[in-house]
């Protein structure tokens, strides 16, 4: 749902206007505005952002696991606007047993680090990603530690079973 | 026990060899080559002394201070973003505040507000004095490292005096400071200020007209504005390309509205812009240490909610309220309300940004850094390829970057 007060808001209307039923919900709390998209058209909603409403730079992609909700896990794209002087949140919620979202790359290469990273710690995948490894945690680790269900203690085995 | 962990990839399983059928050579640089700073491992092609490619390979500092931070209630997390960028502690709390304190819709007082600014700017003469050192070590200027070393001791020194702790500070906590700055705080800043400018100049007499440095720095690790841009590159290397662009200009935070200073820009966009770009930062940062001294407001020193800050250790022995809230924040920790804040502070290195996620809880839904050296270390590729070796040291050099905050 898009409020009211938001309906004006020059991003959001524009993107509405340019792509109908994509902008899920916005928001704008404590002064950041924050949009959730349709993950199916994130490269067409980021390519806009960026050619259109001028968000040159992307500052960090990452996510945030919601277990037990379906879909699971938010990834969130922070971006800004140096011309406008604005900031937003673009987020788009990705869930199943293997999730998968189009890599954002063509847009912006710097998007490369920040979704191995995600890749690695959240176990999402990046289509269309030209390079997707591990990139903090060795390639065999076996697991994703920054979902919920990761225990913060114990991977593999603990000193308590050492003889 | 189990087998132990592949650590690295070998050389030859991220770069293919073509068997020796070209002149073409892998080279494995790292982790533990001297002038990268920390555990940075680099995978190079070369055709003779010429750079073909470059593929870093990060991770060796992982820590998963990510995840820790969920296990810890907010104030605890304090601590850990100390150990993320460790030349540059006091920005990481700063920032790490001003994420928690904007979910939690309070305001550190004007006294606490300018004691931050204070000290931030001393960590930024801080940080980039160890980078000045280092990376005029890495192109051979020894002596200016010994130089800016002596200078930082006095500044840890100040640092030990004002928080207790030479470099894992933690002097910033959610809501204010962790404790009033100490009886003659005035003098150690009074005579940083009085001997500092003095030293910076010394520094730039060493290298600024310095003939072996300007031959090694000028015209080398060119890479073009749009390409930073779009590698998520920010800080010093882009207002080294022209671009002004500085986060406490363009959304100021913790009152630096108040203050006047420049924002110092080049345009040759080389590594010897991006040395002449944080000489002045240094020397804006003093500007704004003498205001921050001389306009300290009086009053509190930590935000009036009882429910977030710790009481003053004699109410909590006199009155019964103190106590129990006390008792309430140390055992469980202060709850946030729901919802998520983004916070962008400028640290020495950079775009440093705060996400933190709250669900309700006393602990962090999630809590992601946006570490300036993580973005900027992408842009290692181009800075090299087409060079010779001897160009990327200086290029890398003039990255900046903390492989703690790389790798978090």
């Amino acid at each position: 749902m898009i409020p009211e007060e938001l309906q004006q808001d020059p991003v959001v209307a524009a993107l509405v206007a340019r792509f109908p039923g994509v902008v899920l919900e916005a928001k704008n709390d404590l002064g950041e505005l924050s949009i959730v998209v349709d993950a199916a058209r994130i490269l067409d909603v980021c390519r806009s952002l960026k050619h259109d409403e001028k968000f040159i730079r992307l500052s960090s992609v990452t996510a945030v696991d919601w277990l037990p909700r379906e879909p699971r896990f938010d990834v969130v794209y922070h971006m800004q606007s140096i011309e406008r002087k604005l900031w937003l949140r673009v987020k788009a919620r990705v869930g199943g047993e293997t999730p998968e979202i189009d890599s954002v790359f063509p847009i912006w290469r710097g998007s490369d680090w920040y979704e191995r990273e995600v890749f690695d710690l959240f176990g999402i995948v990046f289509r269309g990603h030209p390079n997707l490894k591990r990139i903090m945690l060795p390639d065999d680790w076996q697991g994703h530690p920054l979902r919920k269900d990761f225990p913060v203690h114990g991977y593999k085995y603990s000193y308590a079973q050492e003889e | 026990m189990a087998d132990t962990d592949t650590l690295a990839a070998p050389a030859e399983e991220i770069i293919e060899t073509d068997g020796g059928t070209t002149r073409k050579m892998i080279l494995n640089m790292g982790p533990q080559h001297p002038s990268t700073h920390g555990v940075l491992r680099i995978i190079l092609e070369l055709d003779g002394e010429t750079i073909t490619k470059a593929v870093p390979d990060i991770g060796f500092l992982h820590t998963g201070i990510e995840k820790q931070a969920e296990t810890r209630t907010w104030q605890q997390v304090v601590p850990l973003t100390d150990r993320t960028d460790y030349l540059a502690n006091l920005s990481n709390n700063l920032g790490y505040c001003l994420a928690v304190e904007k979910l939690l819709q309070i305001e550190a007082p004007p006294r606490a507000q300018f004691m931050r600014v204070m000290l931030t700017e001393v960590t930024r003469i801080n940080s980039h004095l160890v980078w000045l050192g280092t990376s005029a070590l890495d192109v051979g200027a020894m002596s200016v490292f010994f130089y800016t070393f002596r200078e930082r001791e006095e500044m840890l020194r100040m640092f030990e005096f004002f928080s207790g702790q030479r470099m894992m500070t933690s002097y910033f906590r959610i809501g204010g400071l962790a404790l009033d700055a100490p009886r003659g705080w005035e003098k150690w800043i009074d005579k940083f200020l009085k001997v500092m400018p003095s030293r910076i100049e010394m520094l730039e007499g060493l290298l600024n007209e310095n003939p072996i440095f300007k031959k090694r720095t000028q015209g080398v690790g060119f890479i073009s504005l749009e390409d930073m841009l779009d590698l998520s590159v920010t800080g010093p290397m882009l207002r080294a390309a022209g671009l002004q662009v500085d986060a406490r200009k363009d959304h100021p935070y913790s009152s630096y509205e108040k203050f006047q200073f420049d924002i110092p820009t080049r345009t040759e966009n080389d590594v010897y812009a991006r040395y002449l770009v944080r000489m002045e930062e240094m020397k804006q940062s003093l500007r704004i240490i003498q205001q921050a001294r001389d306009g300290m407001p009086g009053g509190p020193y930590t935000a009036d909610a009882p429910k977030v800050v710790l009481p003053d250790r004699e109410k909590m022995k006199t009155q019964m309220e103190a106590l129990i809230y006390h008792f309430k924040i140390v055992t469980e920790g202060f709850r946030v309300p729901p919802g998520e804040s983004h916070v962008v502070i400028e640290s020495p290195r950079g775009e440093l940004a705060y996400y933190a996620v709250s669900d309700g809880t006393s602990k962090p839904y999630r809590v992601f850094f946006r570490t300036p050296s993580f973005g900027n270390l992408q842009a290692l590729s181009p800075l090299f390829v087409g060079f010779p070796i001897a160009d990327s040291i200086a290029s890398l050099g003039s990255m900046d970057f903390v492989l703690g905050d790389t790798d978090r």
